[in-house]
């Protein structure tokens, strides 16, 4: 059995709390795709939702709108990790409400 | 060149040198893919190796053919060509000639893939498709015959290859030609995603 559990909060974590260009704010932002910066918000949502179909021009506009490239990397890796993590999260618990006996069954 | 400049000429001098050896020994174009992982790589890189590794080549009752064919309908599912393109390559060699990954991938439902790694590949697929699926999904994966062991393990390879399908699109990853696939594939099979 492969267990990825202490990695991936390793993961969150380090993107998350750890040193960084784009603030501690702007990050959180990005991983729950909720309360990003307006000239971030579609760009996280795009990653989240569709990466596919993120532009060249998304991304200069994120740069031009001040953001380093550092920073702009760090927010795009917060955005694919925290949609993936809600993905497995709720996999997770489907897996536990369909295996678990029901209330009364022990 | 992707979208970022530092993903292409960031890197510091050493990782340059390596690309170089990379160059010089494969003959290949260094993937974008590793040039990701190599930039800042406490940051991204490294953390996300960990997770992948342990998601592809730990423990598992799934053959790593199975797990890399999870991977490349999870890319495919996220429209990602060059994930999608990779972990072909991957799967198909770790397979063999008795199975056509392509074939799987284009019939997902009818294309002979025994259970209970049909079901599970489409319970993943709904999972990236939808971003979400039920316990009547799960359910019906177990009725297939896959154990818990055996939807958790899937579950983590496809969310490793969830986030690295987003930043391959996000990032603009170019998509070399099938040799370089090939060779990049041998490279996995043989050293994992360390």
């Amino acid at each position: 059995m492969s267990d990825i559990r202490q990695q991936r909060n390793a993961l969150t974590k380090r993107i998350l709390e750890g040193a960084g260009q784009a603030s501690f704010s702007e990050r959180r932002a990005a991983f729950h795709n909720a309360g990003a910066a307006d000239a971030v918000s579609s760009l996280v949502d795009k990653v989240a939702r569709h990466a596919y179909e993120v532009t060249d021009e998304e991304i200069a506009a994120a740069t031009a709108s001040g953001l380093s490239e550092d920073g702009i990397f760090e927010i795009v890796v917060c955005a694919a990790v925290g949609q993936a993590s809600r993905q497995y999260e709720t996999a997770l618990a489907a897996l536990n409400a369909a295996t678990d006996p029901a209330p009364g069954m022990e | 060149m992707m979208r970022l400049r530092i993903l292409d000429s960031g890197h510091g001098f050493g990782t340059k040198a390596l690309f170089a050896l990379i160059r010089a020994v494969s003959r290949q174009p260094v993937l974008d893919v590793i040039k990701l992982v190599k930039y800042r790589a406490d940051f991204y890189g490294r953390p996300m190796s960990a997770i992948t590794q342990e998601a592809m080549r730990g423990p598992s009752v799934w053959s790593v053919g199975d797990r890399e064919l999870m991977a490349a309908i999870v890319a495919q599912t996220n429209r990602s060509e060059f994930c999608t393109k990779a972990h072909s390559a991957v799967a198909q060699q770790a397979y063999g000639d008795g199975k056509n990954v392509a074939t799987f991938l284009s019939k997902l439902d009818t294309g002979g893939i025994p259970e209970p790694l049909r079901a599970t590949l489409l319970m993943l697929r709904k999972l990236t498709r939808e971003h979400a699926v039920n316990s009547d999904d799960m359910r019906e994966v177990l009725a297939s015959g896959a154990s818990r062991q055996q939807i958790e393990d899937a579950l983590a390879v496809c969310f490793s290859f969830n986030v690295i399908g987003r930043l391959a699109d996000a990032f603009g990853f170019s998509v070399p030609d099938d040799d370089a696939f090939e060779a990049g594939a041998k490279y996995l099979l043989a050293r994992g995603y360390r």
